[in-house]
C-alpha cells in the first residue's frame, strides 16, 4: 500500500498496557477485555435482529466466545473483588445465553418447520388423549340425543336460542329442510367465514386453556358442545332428514370437530400432566405436556381456519349432499393421512 | 461472636437479592437471574394492552377512512350482491381477521425475537427465558401465550356479552372478578412470580441484564504505589490498617469511588481514617481512598486464593 493513504478508521480506545495494572485481578481483565468487547458487539448486534450484518466468522464465534466469557466469569467469581467486572461478565454471559439458548427460529421458520412434520408427531405424542376426548366427544352426542328424545324440553336447554332459529321441536320437514340447503339468508359469506373463524377459534383455545384445571371443564365443555350436536341430529331424524344434516355437517364439520377434539385432547393432556405428574415434578412435567399441547393448539387454529373456509363458502356453494359428503369425506381423510400417516424424520420420535 | 451475628442482621436484605436466582446452565455455569418484580410486568402488560389497543384502533379507522373516504361506499352497500358490496364484505372480513391477529400474534411475534420480549417488556427492561436453563423453544413461548387468554381476555369478553345481552349483569361482573383474582393471584402466591401460562409452558420472566463495563479503578499513581499526583504524599498502610474492612466495605468504597461525588469522597476518608487511626488531610482524599482501596482489594483478593474470605467488617477472619 502507498505509504501516504491511509484507511479512515475510528480512533481505538486507549487501552491500557496490562503492565499498568497494580493488581492481578485487574491484569486477568485487561489481558481478556478484547474478548468480551467482540463478544458483547456480537450480541448487540444479535439482538436488534439485524443478523444479516453479521458475517459468518462472528456467528460461529458466538458459542466460542460465550464459553470464554463464561469461564471468565467463573475465574473472577474466586479471584476478583472488582464488583463493576463481576457485573459486566454476569450480564454479558446472560445476554449471550439467552441468545445461544433462546429460540432458534423466528415464527415463520418456525412455522415451516411445524408444517413439516412437527405437528403430526406432537398429535400422535398425545393420542390416549385423544382417545379419552373422542370417547366423550361421542358420549356427550348420545347423551344429547337421549335427552331430546326422552323429553323435548331439553332441546331449549343444549341449544342457545340464537342458534336454533327455525331448528326447534315442532317445525315440519320443509322447515328445517330450508335451513339445510339455500343461500341460509347470509349475505356477506367472507364476513360469516371469518367470525366463524374466530369465534371457533376461541372456543377451542378455551377447551385446551381450561385443561389447566386438571382437564375437568375441557371435559365439560366438550359434553356440552356435543350434547348440542346429539339434539340436533335427533330432530332432523324425526323429519326424516337425518342424512342431509349430516352431509351439511360434514363440510366443514370433519374440520371443526377433529379441531375440537385436538383441542379438548390437549387440554387434558395438560390437565393429566397437572393431576398425575409420574415421576416428575409437577412443574416440569406440565411444562413438558404444554409444550406439546401448544404444538397441538397451533394446529388445532389453522384447522379452524380451513374449517371457517369450509363453512362459509363451500356449504353455500355445494347444494348437493353428495357433493357435500365428497367435500367432508376428503377433509377426513386427509387430517388423519396428514396427521397420523404421515411421518418424516420419524428417527427422533419416542415411542 | 452473637453481637455481630445481629449486626449482620440489621442489614436490610434488598428485594432484588430476595428475588435472586441461581440456574446451572448445560455446560455447569451458575447463572444468576433476578425474577421481574410484579411492579414491572403488571406495567410492562399495560404498555402492550395499550400498543394493542391502539392498533387496533388504528386499523379500523383506517378501513373506515379508505372505504367511506375515498372509495365512497354508500350505507346498505352491505347487504348488496354487487362489486361494492363485495369490497366492503372483504374488508369486514379482513378487520375481523386483523383483530384475531392483534390479540394473539402480537405476543407471540415478540416474543420468539432474539430480545424474548414486546415492547412493553422492553420499556420495563424486562424479558422471558427458559426456567431451566435449557432451550427456550418456541412452543414454550406459544403456551405461555395461549393461557393469557383465558387469564385475561376472556373474563373481559364474558363481561362485555353478558351487558350486552342485557343479562345478569352484576352476576356476571361478579363472576368475572372472581375469575380474573384467582388467575391474579397465581403471580402472586408463588416464590417465581409464575402466572399460569409460564407454569404450563416451563418459562420465567426474568430482568433483562444490561450493565457496562466499567474502567478500572486502579490503574492510577495512588493505586499502584501509593503516590499521591496532587501533594506527592505517599500512601501506605499496615496489614493491621487493612485488616478490619471486609469485601462489604470494599464494594462501598468502589460505588464511592466510581461515583466521584467530592463530599461522599471526604466524607469516607474521614472514617477510615478515624477507623485505622490516622489524621485526614485535606483535598487529597482521592488519591488517599484509592490508595486505601488498592492495598484493601490487593490482600482481601490474596486471601481469597487462599481460600481465605472475609465478607464485611464484622467477619472474622477465616
Amino acid at each position: 500500500m502507498n505509504p501516504l493513504s491511509r484507511l479512515f478508521a475510528k480512533t481505538p480506545e486507549p487501552v491500557l498496557a496490562v503492565e499498568q495494572a497494580a493488581l492481578r485481578s485487574d491484569r486477568f481483565r485487561l489481558e481478556r477485555e478484547g474478548d468480551w468487547k467482540r463478544l458483547e458487539a456480537i450480541v448487540v448486534r444479535m439482538e436488534k435482529g439485524r443478523l444479516s450484518r453479521l458475517s459468518d466468522e462472528d456467528i460461529l464465534a458466538l458459542p466460542v466466545l460465550y464459553r470464554t466469557v463464561a469461564s471468565s466469569l467463573a475465574i473472577a467469581r474466586e479471584t476478583s473483588l472488582d464488583a463493576g467486572t463481576l457485573a459486566y461478565l454476569e450480564s454479558l454471559t446472560q445476554r449471550a445465553w439467552f441468545l445461544v439458548y433462546g429460540p432458534r427460529v423466528g415464527l415463520w421458520g418456525w412455522l415451516r418447520r411445524f408444517l413439516g412434520g412437527d405437528w403430526g408427531r406432537a398429535v400422535r405424542g398425545i393420542a390416549p388423549d385423544i382417545a379419552i376426548a373422542l370417547a366423550v366427544m361421542i358420549a356427550g352426542a348420545v347423551v344429547g340425543w337421549l335427552l331430546v328424545a326422552h323429553d323435548p324440553e331439553w332441546y331449549g336447554a343444549l341449544i342457545p336460542e340464537g342458534l336454533a332459529d327455525a331448528r326447534r321441536p315442532g317445525a315440519d320437514a320443509a322447515t328445517l329442510r330450508a335451513t339445510l340447503y339455500g343461500d341460509d339468508g347470509q349475505t356477506g359469506l367472507a364476513v360469516f367465514a371469518a367470525a366463524l373463524f374466530s369465534n371457533n377459534a376461541q372456543v377451542s383455545i378455551l377447551a385446551f386453556a381450561l385443561g389447566f384445571a386438571f382437564a375437568l371443564p375441557s371435559l365439560l365443555l366438550l359434553v356440552h358442545n356435543m350434547a348440542g350436536l346429539g339434539a340436533m341430529l335427533w330432530l332432523f331424524n324425526r323429519a326424516g332428514l337425518l342424512p342431509d344434516l349430516v352431509a351439511w355437517l360434514m363440510v366443514h364439520g370433519t374440520t371443526e370437530l377433529f379441531a375440537i377434539l385436538l383441542a379438548g385432547a390437549a387440554g387434558i393432556h395438560v390437565g393429566r400432566a397437572l393431576a398425575f405428574p409420574g415421576e416428575a415434578a409437577v412443574l416440569d412435567a406440565a411444562a413438558v405436556a404444554g409444550r406439546r399441547a401448544a404444538q397441538v393448539m397451533t394446529g388445532v387454529v389453522l384447522m379452524l381456519i380451513v374449517a371457517a373456509v369450509l363453512e362459509g363458502f363451500f356449504r353455500q356453494l355445494v347444494q348437493d349432499p353428495l357433493g357435500r359428503f365428497a367435500i367432508g369425506g376428503f377433509m377426513l381423510v386427509f387430517w388423519i393421512g396428514y396427521l397420523f400417516a404421515w411421518r418424516r424424520g420419524s428417527a427422533g420420535e419416542a415411542a | 461472636m452473637s453481637a455481630a451475628r445481629t449486626a449482620k442482621r440489621s442489614r436490610p436484605v434488598l428485594d432484588t437479592e430476595r428475588r435472586r436466582r441461581t440456574v446451572v446452565t448445560p455446560e455447569g455455569i451458575a447463572l444468576g437471574f433476578t425474577v421481574a418484580s410484579r411492579a414491572s410486568r403488571a406495567g410492562a402488560l399495560l404498555i402492550d394492552l395499550g400498543i394493542i389497543g391502539l392498533a387496533m384502533l388504528l386499523t379500523t379507522l383506517l378501513l373506515i377512512f379508505v372505504l367511506f373516504g375515498t372509495l365512497q361506499v354508500g350505507d346498505g352497500a352491505f347487504e348488496q350482491k354487487d362489486a361494492a358490496g363485495r369490497v366492503l364484505q372483504g374488508f369486514a372480513a379482513l378487520w375481523i381477521v386483523a383483530m384475531f391477529l392483534f390479540r394473539n400474534a402480537y405476543f407471540l411475534f415478540f416474543e420468539l425475537r432474539p430480545r424474548g420480549a414486546t415492547p412493553g417488556k422492553r420499556m420495563a427492561g424486562i424479558r422471558i427465558a427458559a426456567r431451566d436453563g435449557a432451550q427456550l423453544t418456541a412452543e414454550a413461548v406459544i403456551a405461555r401465550n395461549l393461557l393469557r387468554d383465558i387469564e385475561l381476555f376472556l373474563p373481559v369478553a364474558f363481561f362485555a356479552q353478558a351487558s350486552q345481552g342485557g343479562g345478569d349483569t352484576d352476576l356476571a361482573s361478579l363472576a368475572t372478578l372472581g375469575w380474573l383474582l384467582v388467575f391474579l393471584a397465581i403471580p402472586l402466591v408463588n416464590r417465581d412470580r409464575l402466572r399460569a401460562g409460564d407454569i404450563i409452558a416451563g418459562s420465567w420472566v426474568v430482568e433483562a441484564p444490561r450493565a457496562t463495563l466499567a474502567k478500572l479503578l486502579a490503574t492510577g499513581a495512588a493505586a499502584r504505589d501509593g503516590t499521591s499526583d496532587v501533594t506527592g504524599a505517599r500512601f501506605r498502610f499496615a496489614e493491621a490498617e487493612l485488616a478490619i474492612y471486609g469485601e462489604y466495605e470494599l464494594q462501598t468504597l468502589e460505588r464511592v469511588l466510581r461515583d466521584g461525588r467530592e463530599e461522599n469522597l471526604v466524607a469516607v476518608a474521614a472514617a477510615i481514617c478515624r477507623k485505622i487511626g490516622w489524621e485526614p488531610g485535606r483535598s487529597d482524599e482521592r488519591a488517599f481512598l484509592e490508595a486505601y482501596y488498592a492495598q484493601l482489594r490487593a490482600r482481601l483478593e490474596k486471601g481469597m486464593r487462599f481460600g481465605k474470605r472475609k465478607a464485611d467488617k464484622h467477619a472474622g477472619d477465616s
